[in-house]
């Protein structure tokens, strides 16, 4: 049933050009700086091979592009999030997945998967381009990995969190504004509170992904991560269940 | 003439709803045999539509039961949904995806195998007149044929139990008889409910006649009663909901 709606949500997100508007501009910006940085890299080739134990091709390139890669995806999930059950209840078709015979953990899993597949195609993509290295020289791919594992987990917090906000309303519109306030509040207390060891820290995403980003699979952003979304997607089984019971 | 005996597909005990301190529906008793068609009327507020979505698992009562199948709707959502049809007041249609993919859809939510999955829908699409419009996106179809989509969704899986609330509307008086005509095939195999305005077609199409007033059924009748007592539906309503 779950693979019903899966198929049900990416039928719905690749027959409006906004996807592939999102892919492609996601992968112009991403290659753009890709290309700088391979560019940086290139200039100081040279000099790195005076020092010691110098940072390599990955460190230098991949790094930062997937420090983009994760500002750039909490930019385009509040538009890729809203319209997942506020349109849906807007249109009045939330109707047919309630009265056919799945139950809402099925219909919240599968429109939350639905995106996570989608997601999975833009960083298989950006991972595609990194690897692109490996004709140049050789790749550290531990690295690479704890990005990847570190994008995927941040990229389903951001998705459960705009699930849970396109349920609270009938108009996609407040559901992205919303999603985006949240998501850049949880960024932005990260800057707030830089100065000091400040438990501030522990709330923001990306705070948690520079672990991943520097090669570091830590288990408190793991748990963190896993813990946030899984509260998010519960959230919006009782907010969908609660608004049959009261609604 | 109904069988007494035939197999009993829907039956709702006592079901109530509140909203707040509004009691929306107040003590809906219904029972519903095999290859019956009721005819639910009642005047706009009655909650006609809070019932059905009660009796659809759409809306959980606040006291009461429903049964379909002889399994407990609230115990058993899931197993219960899957004998069930529904064309909701406004039919939930996907503007963006074809007749054919929206059925499949349709299909696939209420568990058809997979090797049924065709002739259910060539079936489907025959019986609603759509086979000239597989291919066409839903949101360019006119009412009339976005209607019929509606219906057609609600039966694409055979269910024992069909809930249409106000199939009729929009429709030209052509489909609107092809859609009758399309009700009553239904009624002799599955149970039908059919929430209306339109009292002719109740006469029409239904063995039975409930009328509910301010969340109350006022009234519940075969129609042949009503044709041997020679008193129009017409007289009744008026008289019970003024």
């Amino acid at each position: 049933m779950i693979i019903t709606i899966i198929r049900k949500e990416l039928h719905m997100l690749f027959i409006s050009p906004l996807a592939w508007l999102l892919l492609a501009l996601v992968q112009l910006v991403l290659a753009w700086v890709f290309l700088v940085r391979l560019d940086a890299f290139l200039e100081i080739q040279s000099q790195l091979l005076q020092i010691a134990n110098p940072p390599g091709v990955t460190e230098i390139i991949v790094t930062p592009v997937f420090a983009v890669a994760a500002i750039v995806l909490l930019m385009i999930t509040p538009l890729l999030s809203m319209r997942l059950i506020a349109e849906e209840r807007r249109n009045r078709t939330l109707t047919l997945l309630i009265s056919a015979p799945v139950s809402m953990t099925d219909i919240v899993l599968g429109k939350f998967l639905g995106l996570m597949v989608f997601f999975s195609a833009i960083i298989s993509l950006i991972i595609a381009l990194c690897l692109s290295l490996r004709t140049g020289g050789m790749m550290d791919f531990g690295l690479l990995l704890s990005n990847t594992i570190g994008l995927l987990l941040t990229v389903a917090s951001f998705s459960a969190l705009g699930l849970y906000i396109s349920s609270l309303t009938a108009q996609p519109a407040i559901a992205a504004a919303g999603t985006l306030g949240v998501l850049l509040g949880l960024w932005l207390i990260d800057l707030a509170a830089s100065a000091t060891q400040s438990w501030l820290h522990y709330f923001s995403l990306l705070k948690h992904f520079d672990h991943f980003n520097q090669g570091l699979i830590d288990t408190l952003s793991t748990a963190y991560f896993i813990l946030f979304t899984v509260t998010f997607l519960v959230l919006t089984i009782r907010r969908l269940d609660g608004e049959r019971l009261h609604g | 003439m109904l069988d007494e005996t035939a197999a009993l597909t829907l039956s709702a005990q006592n079901l109530t709803r509140h909203y707040g301190e509004v009691v929306a529906v107040h003590q809906f008793d219904l029972q519903l045999r095999r290859g019956e068609v009721l005819g639910l009327l009642g005047p706009n507020g009655a909650g006609k539509s809070t019932t059905l979505r009660m009796l659809t698992g759409n809306l959980a009562p606040s006291s009461g039961g429903v049964e379909i199948c002889g399994i407990d709707l609230l115990d058993k959502p899931q197993e219960a949904k899957a004998h069930v049809g529904f064309l909701p007041e406004i039919p939930p249609l996907y503007f963006d995806m074809t007749v054919n993919e929206y059925l499949l859809l349709a299909a696939r939510l209420h568990r058809v195998p997979k090797e049924a999955l065709k002739a259910a829908l060539e079936n489907v699409k025959q019986r609603c007149g759509l086979e000239q419009h597989s291919n066409n996106l839903i949101g360019t179809l006119s009412k009339g044929y976005q209607q019929r989509v509606g219906i057609a969704q609600a039966i694409i899986h055979n269910p024992d139990v069909i809930i249409l609330d106000e199939p009729t509307v929009g429709l030209d008086p052509n489909q609107m008889r092809e859609i009758r005509q399309l009700i009553r095939e239904l009624g002799t195999t599955s149970s039908v409910i059919l929430s209306t305005h339109i009292l002719p077609e109740v006469e029409n199409v239904c063995d039975r006649v409930q009328i509910m007033h301010q969340g109350s059924i006022v009234f519940d009748q075969p129609m042949i009663d009503l044709r041997q007592q020679n008193t129009s539906l017409e007289s009744v309503f008026t008289q019970l909901t003024q």
